[in-house]
């Protein structure tokens, strides 16, 4: 009986691996039809002069897309600068402003409290409004003249007259920081929850008997104890930001105030049919985020690679 | 955390939960406000449903919701079709690869969705898919398949082995092992993951907004971006908070319908990975 099943198992194996690349191989075809082979053009129009009405004709430049002495190419386009600044600066704000309140929310939800079931759905309704419709509904509420956000800080005495919050290139940025904290919290604080759900109890247990204040012990058990999956949020909402295109595009349009490296690289593309510039400032971004992507992976354990 | 929450722990509590759903109530509220009272800010409700109204015969957002629901679940059928495949090849059989396959597929979901713009854009012309709703359904695999698959294979790692290897001693083979012994196992998480699909495929603006021209191909997310007035300085406020009302109500039931789902599909895809 034992050998027969041990029999049974090695011609499993090859069974099982045969199948394994079957099963396998729809998934990759897909993969590399949606995302390989689009990928692959973009990075080739890059080094193109093609325009969007006909992309099939167009001749081979080299690298004058990204830097030449006639017109400057990127790395001389100054509008190009201000939209890496604009993401740059939009990817570190958002994203620790989201860390910290994210920690915040989480602590609170994770104290039994009455109620609490209903905080912790209602902290997720940002998260499951459609960015498209967030971008909208703040607008609405940051608007100039009838915004409710002008309304309010006017009753409160925080400002004496309505500020023109997405018009004036002071503070449209931070407007749209200001948005997407609101939308991306929620997720921050469920990734930070589920971390704090699997510490142990008795540690904060100990802690209490021996007064420690609540501060010492987040710094000092909490936050070292949650920090690797907070690594794993901040990098994920990083490489996430760094892409942002659908809040700013809704709430300013092509406004250079708010405009990040997706919405410069489809205004070359689309609005000014120029596939190969704008194809260039997509490769940029694509680059930047496959580096930060490749260190994430090889510093970070992916544990998917294990036995089984 | 230890202690009985005091009065400044529920101030706190309240202040989130304010902040949290203010903007929704506030949308609410001003959908159903028409004419000269939109531009009256208030905190209270009225009711008038003429923006609501408005949205269905000014535009075709009818078309425009059925456009979303086509699309969306086509992508989430086949992302789970081919993620439920796939992950189980990932999870239960050891193949030369797979870490590096598993590497490119996590990769993917970290693409910027602008770097297949171009690519995407000569391919659907193409195949003449411009302005049409399959189109759309392929360039929105890029975003669902990758987390579908990485989430499937969290969750199909989990299960016990002895499971499939009674299927196995039995003489079943690998396909319905998958489909009679996985299938009915992986439930929960086919119905976390799909929804999680789902979401991003109702929302996603980048691809719709460049892969259509006309009015009825629009999903809703470019619709209500577009949604535009008599001029081009005066938008038609009402109409647009009563659109996103409509589009959101929906994801919001469902979010705190299934929040325990949701929240057990995000983590796995993140934390444990």
């Amino acid at each position: 009986m034992q050998a027969r099943i041990g029999l049974v198992k090695s011609g499993l194996a090859g069974q099982k691996a045969r199948a394994a690349f079957w099963f396998v191989a729809p998934m990759v075809v897909a993969l590399a039809l949606a995302a390989g082979w689009p990928l692959g053009r973009t990075l080739y129009y890059a080094f193109t002069d093609a325009t969007l009405t006909d992309m099939g004709r167009h001749g081979f430049v080299g690298f004058d897309n990204f830097w030449n002495p006639v017109w400057g190419g990127l790395f001389g386009d100054a509008k190009w600068w201000r939209a890496v600044g604009n993401t740059l600066v939009f990817t570190g704000v958002s994203v620790g402003l989201e860390t910290v309140f994210g920690i915040l929310v989480a602590l609170a939800v994770n104290r039994p409290f009455r109620g609490r079931g209903l905080v912790r759905a209602a902290v997720l309704i940002p998260w499951a409004i459609p960015t498209i419709v967030s971008a909208k509904m703040w607008g609405w509420m940051l608007h100039d003249q009838f915004g409710v956000i002008n309304d309010l800080a006017m009753r409160l005495g925080v400002i004496d007259a309505p500020i023109a919050w997405m018009a004036n290139s002071a503070t449209a940025l931070g407007a749209v920081i200001a948005v997407d904290v609101w939308k991306t919290t929620p997720f921050m604080a469920l990734l930070v929850l589920a971390a704090l759900q699997t510490l142990p109890g008795d540690i904060y247990e100990a802690a209490r008997i021996d007064g420690v204040s609540r501060l010492r012990v987040f710094f000092r058990v909490t936050l070292p104890l949650i920090r690797p999956a907070l690594m794993v949020a901040v990098i994920f909402r990083g490489l996430d930001a760094l892409r942002a295109f659908d809040l700013m595009y809704v709430m300013a349009a092509n406004n250079a105030d708010t405009m990040t490296v997706s919405v410069f690289a489809r205004q070359q593309l689309v609005d000014f049919q120029d596939v190969g510039y704008g194809s260039a400032a997509a490769a940029l971004l694509f680059v930047l985020v496959a580096v930060l992507t490749a260190v994430v992976l090889t510093l970070g354990r992916v544990r998917m690679g294990g036995a089984r | 955390m230890s202690g009985r929450p005091g009065i400044l722990f529920f101030m706190a509590v309240g202040l989130i939960v304010l902040c949290a759903g203010f903007p929704f109530y506030y949308a609410v509220i001003s959908s159903f406000k028409s004419g000269s009272d939109l531009f009256q800010v208030t905190y209270l409700p009225v009711f008038d449903m003429a923006n609501y109204r408005a949205v269905f015969t000014e535009q075709p957002f009818g078309r425009n919701i059925l456009n979303s629901i086509v699309v969306a679940l086509a992508v989430v059928l086949l992302s789970l079709l081919l993620g439920l495949l796939a992950a189980y090849a990932l999870a239960r059989v050891s193949f030369r690869g797979r870490g590096l396959l598993l590497a490119t597929i996590l990769s993917v979901s970290m693409f910027p969705q602008v770097a297949v713009l171009t690519g995407m854009f000569e391919m659907i012309r193409a195949f003449g898919l411009y302005n049409s709703l399959p189109g759309l359904i392929v360039a929105n695999m890029v975003l669902t398949l990758p987390f579908t698959v990485w989430v499937l294979t969290t969750f199909m790692a989990d299960l016990p082995r002895e499971l499939e290897e009674a299927a196995f001693v039995d003489g079943a083979t690998p396909f319905q092992v998958v489909r009679l012994v996985f299938l009915p196992l992986m439930g929960p998480a086919m119905a976390a993951t799909g929804l999680l699909a789902f979401i991003v495929a109702w929302n996603e603006f980048l691809f719709a907004l460049t892969f259509t021209l006309t009015n009825d191909m629009r999903t809703v997310p470019v619709a209500i971006a577009l949604i535009t007035g008599a001029t081009q300085y005066e938008l038609p406020w009402g109409n647009i908070m009563a659109a996103s009302v409509i589009v959101t109500a929906p994801l919001i039931l469902l979010v705190l319908v299934f929040q325990r789902r949701i929240v057990a599909g995000l983590t796995a895809g993140a934390v444990k990975g």
